[in-house]
């Protein structure tokens, strides 16, 4: 498919270094946890996970994305999909955890909203670098109780979000969802292999993506060549083990880059 | 079995360059799911991040691309190559590629050590400046930058071709006559498309290269035309999504076929194409692919 036009109808600056865009298109088919990419016309084109129907949720941390912070409402953008694997939705009566750090917090809060309508519990586990940068803090607390940490101390707990799942009894969660930093996602991963529930845990992923479509292998993991943007971006926490995740990730040239 | 310039592929598909060929893990990958042979994403002197994006885009007849070369350098490639060959079980072929004979010698000395079955010269990428076809429709550079690695190599050297040029049967008697082992017909058709909301070329690049459906009848003339004129085997690739289209091309001339954006719809292609090709040469009790290759020359 070729992008399609969407106009940006509203802009919510959400924290400091994050902002939704609302576009007059819905991607109603969607699965959650599915990205779209975003073509910035004239700069480049970037993968973004849909924090709503019709939205996407953007730090500002590079070239696009500040350019994409320069595109005011009423502007518009190319989109193409949605893409990729989504999460696993879960059953009705089960407990979800889900672990979000940063705006990792944007394909959770969707599927926290999701699960609150089937599950019996939806407990979210929210992590930021301080107070300000908690990203969705109200869309999680309507969906059950939230665990908050930031890195600084400047609201709840000072520390991550380890701390706080490693005090808690996972065995009670049927299933558990996380996105965030790749390296809070690594301690996560540690923490659940020793618990024995990376079975039940869903990973969301990120790499550069090139063609976004699967076919030119630019986000291929070692050792098993699963693409992130077709195979993933979510991926269940067995198919990761012995794999990059958590050591490198490839640059656009396909140079390792050590986290 | 098919034996293309002394390789020995276990069917006549094989996995073409630029298509999931930037890690030895994805490499393997293909090999699990099928195919006869894989070619590597072309590698060069020099870390390249490639266009920016969009770098590929569906289009109703094919696909356009323009990735703009990206590859790690063939220095921090090597080690991709070593795993391929160590684990993919079927001959893994270097795409490589440079601006002049020397930044192709290099190239081709340095996998050297990663031991590839064979080199792919890549002097038909329509899109990047100074490399792929800008080498590839002149006849005399095609001719010096064959034998320059055929000079340093001691392996079959393919030389993949661009159709984006009046006379492709002349290119390819180039590289036939700087020493190639056999030639790949066709790298893909330039092409560009517009957004019409904005006006703005959809690819970064603005243009690339169109494959897919759209191409298949051009790269079975390239094919049907260079196997009347040349001595040396042809690799076919293009479009090529079916058994049936890899028969056409095998019948027009190939010994053997690439597949590339046919993986998008998924990886079982090479085994599903490679399954159509046998079971077609048994029922006509041919023995192997050989006995079609370029039989639609003896129509007339």
């Amino acid at each position: 498919m070729l992008p399609l036009n969407a106009n940006i109808v509203r802009t919510v600056d959400e924290t400091p270094s994050t902002r939704t865009f609302f576009f007059d298109r819905s991607f109603e088919d969607a699965l959650t946890g599915q990205f779209v990419m975003v073509w910035i016309r004239g700069v480049d084109e970037i993968p973004m996970t849909l924090s709503y129907k019709n939205a996407i949720t953007v730090q500002r941390v590079g070239d696009a994305t500040s350019r994409l912070f320069e595109i005011q409402e009423g502007g518009s953008v190319g989109l193409r999909g949605p893409f990729g694997r989504g999460f696993t939705l879960p059953k009705r009566g089960e407990s979800v955890l889900l672990i979000a750090g940063g705006v990792g917090a944007a394909p959770l809060a969707p599927l926290a909203e999701k699960a609150s309508s089937v599950c019996s519990q939806v407990t979210t586990i929210l992590g930021a670098r301080n107070v300000d940068e908690l990203l969705f803090l109200e869309r999680f607390l309507q969906c059950g109780p939230v665990h908050i940490t930031t890195d600084d101390g400047s609201a709840h707990r000072c520390g991550f979000v380890t701390d706080v799942l490693d005090e808690l009894d996972v065995s009670g969660y049927d299933r558990i969802y996380t996105c965030g930093p790749e390296m809070m996602m690594k301690n996560v991963f540690g923490i659940l292999e020793r618990e024995g529930a990376l079975q039940r845990t869903e990973f969301s992923l990120h790499r550069y993506f090139k063609c976004g479509i699967g076919v030119c292998g630019a986000c291929c993991m070692d050792d098993t060549g699963l693409r992130v943007c077709k195979d993933g971006p979510v991926f269940n926490g067995t198919e990761l083990v012995g794999s990059e995740f958590g050591k490198y990730a490839r640059d656009p040239s396909g140079q390792k880059k050590l986290f | 079995m098919v034996n293309i310039t002394g390789l020995q592929l276990k069917n006549p598909t094989m996995l073409a360059a630029g298509i999931m060929g930037t890690t030895g893990a994805s490499l393997i990958r293909m090999a699990r799911e099928g195919a006869g042979a894989v070619v590597t994403k072309s590698i060069g002197p020099q870390p390249k991040e490639g266009h920016s994006n969009p770098s590929m885009v569906k289009l109703d007849c094919g696909y356009l691309n323009a990735m703009g070369l990206p590859n790690p350098s063939y220095e921090a490639f090597l080690p991709e190559l070593e795993k391929a060959k160590d684990k993919a079980g079927v001959p893994v072929i270097a795409s490589i590629f440079g601006g002049n004979m020397e930044e192709f010698r290099m190239v081709a000395e340095g996998l050297t050590p990663g031991k590839p079955d064979a080199f792919e010269l890549n002097v038909s990428c329509p899109h990047a400046m100074g490399y792929g076809a800008s080498v590839g429709t002149d006849p005399e550079m095609v001719k010096a930058v064959t034998s320059a690695v055929c000079e340093v190599a001691d392996i079959p050297v393919w030389v993949k071709l661009t159709p984006n040029v009046t006379d492709i049967v002349a290119i390819g008697k180039a590289a036939q006559a700087g020493g190639a082992d056999a030639v790949v017909a066709i790298n893909t058709v330039r092409g560009m498309s517009i957004d019409i909301h904005s006006g703005y070329p959809v690819l970064g690049n603005r243009f690339g290269g169109l494959s897919g459906e759209a191409v298949r009848p051009v790269a079975v003339k390239c094919v049907y035309d260079l196997y009347a004129n040349l001595d040396i085997p042809i690799i076919g690739v293009g479009g090529i999504s079916t058994w049936q289209h890899a028969v056409e091309m095998i019948m027009a001339g190939a010994s053997a076929v690439q597949i590339g954006s046919m993986v998008y719809e998924g990886l079982n292609v090479f085994s599903d194409i490679s399954e159509g090709i046998h079971r077609f040469l048994e029922e006509r009790g041919h023995k192997k692919t050989k006995d079609i290759t370029g039989i639609a020359h003896e129509r007339f």
